[in-house]
């Protein structure tokens, strides 16, 4: 078990570290002049280079990049050239919105998705099953931008129960807060339950088929008890590593999810930085997010290897 | 009945969070007997800071503009110089001293006085050599700023600057304070009626009234200013309730809906947005003036105004806005007339037309006139291949590199015809004749004469057809119909809210 800790931890580091090449080689190839963004078209051009200058964009590349990552090391993100303020402050004022989010999306969608998948599982072939599967389809089928705007029309401007967006900020009290968070997480949530409901369904269903799950049933099991006990535990590790999987989904997804809704999240961050060329801030998201991603798999794997040591010992 | 008690479990479940969702919903209702002191204002953009003498993004004037910081004069609604900070002034018959009174209560929001001093280091501060001022060359002609009191400052230029007062009154020329200049960016400390409450980074800046203000009080408490980029997400925050105005709304073609609604108003006014074809004069073929004239006869500007902007704007046949004093008419100079734009295609030797492409910004007006104009081009052989680009590397290659053949942008600086003059501009145009009539305007004080040489100026553009010249942006405010006293156009890029009210 050492040894594969030890060999994840380093396929993290290695991975960290090559996201953080690719992503400033990629930024470094994209044109654009972020002091001249930041100026507009009427800026002087002695007043670009004065602020090149002081932004430390004169510098070689090879400096530029040292200075980053190094700086990464020690908790120091750089500053935002456009906000003028600290990355990592700017990145802590987002998560504080994007985590929640995210958070009550997961439970949201695990919460909708594992009892729909069992009801369906338990009643293979049936109206409730093929109910079960369509709302699957669907949710697949249908984009989660067009799904958010749906929601809006109708609780925002049809019913006027929640704002069409926007963030009171935390210091508003946790009310107007979370309910400014709900519309967003069942948009982000739903496209994801969908999935989870059917792959649910489908490891319930290759549960029910084993040996032991026969033998409780044949034993006299009410089929609830033996869907809660037998089949439950052991349909979760696929589940759990889907949900490990739906983490960089939601991810992805909360960028549109926070643009539809206005939400000032980590997502709407970085896709504002890169209107903005705000390189550094974009690096540094780009970077956490990759970093967090494959930290995330990564427990994902170390716990179904504890639960169950078969791929730890073949690895 | 395990069935029915599975359905059971499932319906509380859902239950449950549609019970969340409830609870969340409910909140007081407040019945709305006095008129409401507060207002949200909805903006396209989030300003990066909040000092407008450190940054160009027209985003910080919308909020700060009139409300929070003050020039030494300011512009109205008009676009007139009216007072601000000095009450009065005084120019020298040789137009090269400038005396300001500064009115006597004035103070920043953080208590302390703003006088002379303050004003001799705002102006010191944008000219000098480490400045970032956005528009340092509005302060390039100043010689000496000298305070012989408290109340009185005296500024010398080196050459007369016809627009001096002009430039003093932009949000680049606000006047801040030494100690509290620094940290402007994120808690700005100005003069104006509204000061500074609170920045939820990513969604609104708070603004409250300031109760020291020394003149008018505004009618508002409190002014919130959204930011929502996306053009659905703006109808929605609309038609939700969520935003009371919302100025330079530039979804256009959702105006009808707003207009029918009786619980909106909908105002089309103007900006300074010059739209123009920027043609890069220093490249072939457009270095033959008949090509240029070939493009502007090809080009159906009414069709382009309906397309792009549902109607609203207004035509223009050189760089001047048509609602100024000096403005000339001279949209008939190049009427659509597509034969005659192949006749002159042919005259320059290019009768089968030829090969170029259309470089586009994001902004939708560029992308749309875009579209539209390479169809006209294509009908009298000129065969447009349209690149789209995002703002960076616009403005790296377009703007700064001159890399280009043609591109689409409104240029929305107030009264700038004078970028024809600039050497290194990205149109590549030099005149002589030009140049000559732009050192007589610095020279000339006297409004007529100013606005005769304007004409000329727009006279000489348009004979030279520089650019496709095409129209002036409006500016579109959709807002609650008992909100009075925003502006209807856009003389500045600006929201002064200091004579809102609700009826």
């Amino acid at each position: 078990m050492l040894a594969f800790l030890v060999r994840r931890l380093l396929t993290l580091a290695l991975t960290a570290w090559l996201a953080t090449l690719v992503v400033f080689a990629v930024l470094e190839a994209i044109p654009g002049d972020p002091a001249l963004v930041m100026l507009g078209t009427s800026a002087q051009p002695e007043a670009v280079a004065a602020l090149r200058a002081q932004m430390g964009l004169d510098r070689p590349w090879p400096v530029r990049y040292a200075g980053w990552v190094g700086g990464m090391l020690h908790g120091d993100f750089g500053t935002s050239l456009t906000y003028a303020r600290p990355v990592a402050g700017l990145v802590a004022d987002r998560l504080a919105i994007t985590l929640p989010l995210a958070g009550l999306a997961l439970v949201l969608s695990a919460g909708i998705a594992i009892p729909l998948g069992l009801f369906a599982a338990g009643r293979q072939g049936r109206a409730g099953d093929w109910a079960v599967m369509a709302f699957g389809q669907m949710g697949i089928a249908v984009p989660g931008f067009w799904f958010a705007i749906l929601l809006i029309l109708l609780f925002s401007v049809r019913l006027g129960w929640f704002s069409a967006g926007g963030f009171p900020g935390w210091e508003a009290g946790a009310g107007p807060a979370l309910k400014a968070l709900l519309l967003p997480a069942v948009a982000l949530a739903l496209p994801e339950a969908a999935i989870l409901a059917r792959i649910t369904r489908t490891a319930a269903l290759d549960t029910l088929r084993e040996e032991y799950v026969r033998t409780a049933v044949a034993k006299g099991l009410p089929r609830r008890v033996v869907l809660r006990r037998h089949v439950l535990p052991n349909a979760l590790i696929p589940v759990a590593t889907i949900l490990g999987l739906q983490f960089s989904f939601l991810v992805a997804g909360a960028v549109v999810v926070e643009n539809v809704f206005t939400l000032p999240g980590l997502g709407r961050l970085l896709y504002q930085a890169i209107g903005q060329h705000d390189l550094i801030v974009v690096q540094s998201v780009v970077v956490l997010l990759a970093v967090t991603v494959v930290a995330v798999n990564a427990l994902v794997d170390i716990a179904c290897a504890a639960i169950d040591p078969r791929p730890r010992v073949m690895a | 009945m395990p069935n029915r008690q599975r359905r059971t479990a499932l319906a509380i479940t859902m239950g449950a969070v549609l019970g969340l969702a409830g609870a969340l919903v409910a909140g007081p209702v407040l019945a709305q007997t006095a008129p409401r002191t507060d207002l949200v204002v909805g903006m396209r953009l989030e300003p990066p800071h909040l000092d407008p003498t450190a940054g160009a993004a027209a985003a910080i004037d919308e909020v700060t503009y009139a409300n929070l910081y003050e020039p030494l004069t300011r512009i109205d609604a008009e676009g007139k110089v009216v007072p601000g900070l000095a009450e009065k002034w005084e120019v020298s018959a040789d137009g090269l001293t400038y005396t300001f009174h500064l009115r006597k209560g004035a103070k920043f929001h953080d208590g302390s006085d703003a006088d002379s001093a303050d004003v001799t280091f705002s102006l010191d501060r944008a000219r000098g050599a480490e400045s970032v001022n956005a528009q340092k060359g509005y302060f390039a002609a100043i010689a000496g700023v000298e305070a012989p009191d408290a109340r009185t400052v005296v500024v010398t230029l080196s050459r007369p600057d016809g627009l001096f007062l002009f430039h003093m009154a932009s949000g680049d020329a606000a006047i801040v304070a030494p100690e509290s200049a620094g940290a402007n960016k994120q808690t700005p400390v100005g003069t104006g009626p509204f000061k500074f409450e609170r920045w939820v980074a990513g969604d609104r800046v708070v603004l409250v009234r300031n109760p020291d203000y020394d003149g008018p009080k505004p009618a508002l408490e409190r002014v919130t200013f959204r930011f929502i980029s996306d053009p659905a997400a703006q109808v929605a925050a609309l038609k939700a309730g969520d935003i009371d105005s919302f100025p330079q709304f530039d979804t256009y073609e959702a105006l009808p809906q707003f207009r029918d609604d009786g619980a909106f108003t909908v105002m089309v006014g103007t900006t300074e947005g010059e739209t123009i074809l920027g043609t890069n004069n220093a490249r072939k073929p457009f270095d033959d003036v008949r090509v240029r004239r070939a493009m502007a006869h090809a080009i159906d500007r009414k069709t382009l105004i309906d397309g792009v902007l549902f109607g609203n704007g207004a035509a223009i046949g050189s760089h001047f806005p048509p609602h100024r004093a000096g403005y000339v008419d001279l949209t008939g100079l190049y009427p659509y007339d597509p034969d005659k734009a192949k006749a002159l295609l042919a005259e320059a030797g290019l009768p089968d037309g030829f090969e170029t492409t259309l470089r586009l910004p994001p902004p939708i007006y560029a992308r749309r006139s875009g579209e539209l104009i390479a169809a006209m081009l294509a009908e009298v052989g000129i065969r447009v291949k349209i690149e789209p680009m995002e703002w960076a590397p616009w403005l790296e290659q377009v703007f700064k590199g001159k890399d280009y053949d043609l591109t689409l942008i409104a240029h929305t600086e107030p009264l700038d015809i004078d970028i024809y003059g600039r050497p290194d501009y990205y149109f590549n145009y030099r005149s002589e004749r030009f140049n000559a009539v732009g050192a007589e305007l610095d020279r000339t004080q006297d409004p007529a004469k100013r606005n005769a040489l304007y004409g000329e100026q727009q006279r000489i553009l348009a004979e030279d057809a520089v650019n496709g010249f095409l129209f002036m942006l409006p500016s579109a405010t959709v807002q609650k119909s008992a909100v009075q006293g925003m502006w209807v156009n856009r003389p500045i890029q600006a929201n002064d809210v200091t004579g809102v009210r609700w009826k």
